[in-house]
């Protein structure tokens, strides 16, 4: 018994591979680069017409000297850039305490024929970069100074 | 053939000192995990919030290398069919999947202040989770295959399969768009955070090392008693 069983153990690694291979292939073969969490505003607007009132995620930057906050009425509008094209968003509530000018965000909406992006859901996205406020920067701060001056 | 050791030869490894450096690492952690949020100041975007960077990073560092480490004995085991390799593949697997768990949680506790949600279906967090209910599958197909030889063979497969997912993981935010950002390293990372992120990233680590390591003695004596059973079931010795 002994000897049988030494002899199957090439046979078991063999079809370790084989089923790890396959498996793998399976789950991320068909995977490819367009896999997306969102769409970035060049390619919402390439779309054209099939762009129009289906649900998607718009990625990108929140454009300076874009942002409007309407304190009474909750809503809040800005402008997400990817450096090439821009795309008006309006959204209502409050954003996410880490929402400013220049941020990275996600939105979650309907991008209307009016060309305004309806967003029912707002990220922010963080870059890698970590770092202690400059000197004369207060952390946190900046959020509370963007909703003030940019309030009604 | 896994070879069957009469309980003689079978020399479940002692806890030796063990006990001690796990008070050391432990004290360790929680002296740097201290010296982290008492330095550090507050980060200019997140404020305090910055401080969860020292436990996220190191659970998900230290959960792909103890995956790592299940991948060395899970192949080990196959290649020399040793029991005592598919026991160390467990140990690690048990508490890789601890820190994948961690990892999710704390990632949860910092996306909800940071980027708005609790929890987002990109391809880092949806990796990570896929990586995680692989290790919760490994560890209930332990519990479900009583025949020891079948069920280190099949583990070791679930544990390879499983510790592959680990570099998809870490690359998932280069290759595919995601909603976490792609990897920090020392140049966008201000000094002061990143000394404090490798002295817990140590700390992580010498606690992965003590944890896996008593649970590989429990694995063993367990199996001991098992091969104890057994002979004197077969009329003792």
């Amino acid at each position: 018994m002994t000897e049988s069983k030494s002899k199957r153990r090439p046979w078991v690694i063999a079809g370790v591979v084989a089923v790890v291979a396959v498996f793998g292939w399976l789950l991320y073969g068909g995977l490819d680069k367009n896999v997306v969490f969102f769409l970035t505003p060049q390619e919402l607007l390439a779309k054209g017409t099939a762009g129009y009132d289906v649900p998607v995620r718009l990625g990108g930057q929140v454009k300076p000297g874009t942002v409007k906050w309407d304190d009474k009425t909750l809503r809040l509008t800005f402008e997400v850039t990817d450096g090439k094209s821009d795309v008006a968003v309006q959204s209502s509530g409050a954003p996410p305490q880490m929402f400013r000018d220049g941020m990275g965000v996600v939105v979650e909406g309907r991008f209307g024929r009016d060309h305004v992006f309806n967003s029912t859901g707002l990220m922010v996205k963080h870059s890698n970069e970590y770092h202690p406020p400059k000197p004369g920067e207060k952390p946190q701060e900046m959020y509370k100074t963007l909703i003030k001056g940019s309030g009604s | 053939m896994v070879s069957r050791e009469p309980p003689s030869s079978w020399d479940p490894p002692r806890q030796g000192r063990w006990p001690w450096f796990g008070a050391f690492a432990f004290l360790f952690l929680v002296a740097s995990q201290t010296v982290a949020i008492v330095t550090s100041p507050p980060d200019r975007d997140m404020g305090d919030l910055e401080k969860i960077l020292y436990v996220h990073v190191p659970a998900a560092w230290i959960m792909s290398l103890t995956f790592a480490v299940v991948m060395f004995y899970s192949l080990r085991y196959l290649w020399k069919g040793r029991e005592t390799d598919d026991l160390a593949a467990a140990s690690a697997a048990e508490v890789g999947t601890l820190f994948n768990g961690l990892t999710l949680l704390l990632g949860m506790l910092w996306g909800k202040p940071a980027w708005g949600v609790w929890w987002a279906w990109d391809a880092r967090l949806t990796s990570t989770l896929v990586l995680f209910l692989i290790f919760v599958g490994y560890l209930s197909l332990r519990a479900f295959v009583d025949e020891p030889e079948r069920r280190a063979q099949w583990s070791a497969a679930v544990g390879i399969l499983g510790a592959i997912n680990v570099p998809i993981v870490y690359m998932s935010v280069r290759w595919w768009r995601t909603l976490h950002q792609v990897q920090s390293s020392p140049d966008t990372v201000a000094g002061i955070y990143v000394l404090s992120l490798r002295a817990n990233a140590f700390a992580f680590l010498f606690v992965m090392i003590y944890l896996v390591r008593r649970r590989y003695e429990a694995a063993c004596l367990d199996r001991a008693a098992d091969h104890a059973e057994q002979d004197a079931a077969l009329g003792g010795r």
